[in-house]
């Protein structure tokens, strides 16, 4: 299936020579939802700014349904919607006016039982006639949803879409996900919130200093890169690890009550057996055993302090 | 042309317009109403007639220019620069528009509220004074494009602005004293020969001259020059929207 967005060695220089992107090459296919993670600054807005054209590239080519965003810029940006990290809104327009504004700029005719659906799925349609100053930070988060959704978009960008909500809203917006996933939408979505794209995403990109360190299959690179441990709780308190047990690689835990494994899921022996038969055969008696997956999390604090160091 | 979004522009601003009406329409009927009074009465009992125009009807068509263009200017560049200043200006660089079709909905909105606050003082005015209208046709030509290049001026100026002194400052240090010196409330013959002169370098006597030739058939300059002036000035503006959007300047990064 051809790429619904493809990305080819995207390029920005601010002009104080600030290198925001470097030759940042992606493509996305038509229905997954892609995670960009990323600390601060690390150009995750603007690698949507420029492809929504809110900023310019400074070398390197977009498109989005295969129209290039600055030759084609009408039929490529027709397809995107946006919901950008800053809650920006008219205060003194009401909901419904603001949301039809985004849905005729977008060249859309008025369609009021879109907005409709949009405003109730959103619970926004009892606010339909408030005006935005009065509305709470997590209904002008809406709000700027439903704005970005009124033109019925193929791709959606939501930049930072849950930072700052509360949890409620938080579920609420990955159910959102779920169900524009199911329309066929495509979605890429920045986040700070590891748990987030472990949620929701199908892929995930790592994105730190302008540079696109990777792009994988969510599973897959928890596959890859994760770890197992099993941490096996022994009854009496030791000092060292035993020698009969000197074989495997352990940690003792600083308390001294349990000894850690790491293992790799993907090996052909995980070499757990022969371990808890050694553990009993040193004397031990086992007194608990956990296991315990890396979490994208770690996955992610080892890439981007890798690079730092 | 996406005219659904140069429509959904338009009705987005005139919208801000509907909000503030009673104020919208008001407030030119207040200052147009004090004006005569201090300029028609008080002023006016002692000047009586200029070029065999009662003073009171002489000062019309300087009045409504005068609320025009600084209406004019103030709406494109407030439209423009209140959704660079709260960051809502985002989506209309998302959007699927030109950047042609973004000035038409600011600034045929801003030229719409100028021209409407311009027909109310003329309306308003009718009931201080009589007012005849000689050239019908060059009255709404002149008013139509004044509202136009001034609300092009406005959407340059909001563009160009950073803050909101900025805004202030162009339509307040040199738009307002441009109208006051350039005949709106006097004929320049009735000025010392050498400012007669120096009133020449002023664009605006040439706008009001026209205006005001329409309706009385006198000007200070010949009409021809007014309606060159006009609309260089409106060609100029055009020029120089046509260059920010080409470069992107102050818009994008």
């Amino acid at each position: 299936m051809p790429a619904i967005l493809s990305i080819r060695d995207l390029c920005k220089t601010y002009d104080d020579g600030f290198e925001a992107l470097k030759s940042i090459t992606l493509d996305i296919e038509e229905g997954e939802i892609l995670a960009l993670l990323g600390p601060n600054g690390a150009g995750k807005t603007t690698l949507i700014s420029t492809i929504c054209g809110i900023t310019t590239p400074t070398t390197g080519s977009v498109s989005v349904g295969g129209h290039d965003i600055l030759t084609s810029y009408r039929a490529a940006r027709a397809m995107i919607g946006l919901v950008p990290q800053e809650v920006a809104l008219e205060p003194f327009e009401r909901v419904i006016n603001t949301v039809r504004l985004s849905r005729g700029l977008f060249g859309k005719p008025r369609n009021d039982a879109h907005i409709e659906d949009i405003l109730r799925k959103l619970s926004l349609w009892d606010k339909k006639d408030s005006q935005l100053s009065m509305l709470s930070g997590g209904m002008k988060r809406r709000v700027l949803i439903a704005k970005a959704l009124s033109h019925e978009p193929r791709v959606l960008f939501l930049d930072e879409p849950t930072a700052g909500v509360d949890v409620e809203l938080r579920k609420d917006m990955w159910d959102i996900v779920a169900d524009l996933k199911s329309s066929g939408v495509t979605i890429i979505l920045t986040t700070h919130y590891i748990e987030e794209a472990e949620a929701i995403a199908d892929h995930v990109g790592i994105i730190t200093k302008g540079e696109l360190l990777l792009v994988e299959d969510k599973a897959k690179l928890m596959a890859q890169l994760g770890q197992k441990q099993i941490e096996v709780q022994v009854s009496e308190v030791i000092t060292s690890v035993p020698d009969a047990l000197q074989d495997h690689a352990l940690e003792l835990t600083p308390s001294g009550e349990a000894l850690i494994y790491t293992y790799d899921t993907r090996a052909e022996r995980t070499g757990i057996t022969k371990l808890l038969n050694d553990i009993a055969a040193a004397g031990l008696i086992l007194r608990d055993v956990q296991t315990r997956q890396s979490s994208l999390e770690d996955i992610f604090v080892g890439l981007v302090s890798g690079e730092k160091s | 042309m996406n005219w659904t979004a140069v429509a959904a522009i338009y009705r987005f601003e005139m919208a801000r317009f509907f909000r503030t009406f009673m104020q919208s329409f008001l407030s030119p009927v207040l200052s147009t109403s004090l004006y005569f009074v201090v300029f028609g009465a008080a002023i006016g009992s002692r000047i009586q007639e200029v070029e065999g125009v009662s003073y009171g009807a002489f000062i019309v068509p300087g009045l409504i220019m005068l609320s025009v263009m600084t209406q004019a200017i103030s709406n494109a560049s407030f439209g423009i620069y209140f959704p660079k200043f709260i960051g809502t200006i985002f989506e209309m660089l998302s959007a699927p528009v030109s950047f042609l079709e973004i000035v038409l909905g600011y600034v045929g909105a801003a030229a719409t509220k100028a021209l409407f606050i311009g027909i109310v003082i003329l309306f308003t005015a009718s009931f201080f004074v009589d007012i005849q209208i000689a050239h019908p046709g060059a009255m709404v030509l002149f008013l139509l494009l004044t509202c136009l290049s001034f609300a092009l001026l406005g959407f340059i100026l909001g563009i160009w602005a950073r803050s909101f002194e900025q805004l202030q400052l162009v339509p307040l240090m040199i738009v307002t004293p441009l109208v006051f010196l350039g005949g709106s409330f006097y004929s320049i013959t009735m000025l010392p020969p050498i400012w007669q002169k120096v009133t020449m370098f002023n664009p605006v006597v040439y706008l009001v001259s026209g205006f005001r030739w329409s309706f009385f058939g006198i000007a200070d300059v010949p009409i021809m020059f007014s309606l060159l002036a006009i609309a260089g000035f409106t060609v100029l503006c055009m020029a120089v929207i046509w260059w920010i959007f080409k470069t992107g300047w102050r818009i994008r990064n």
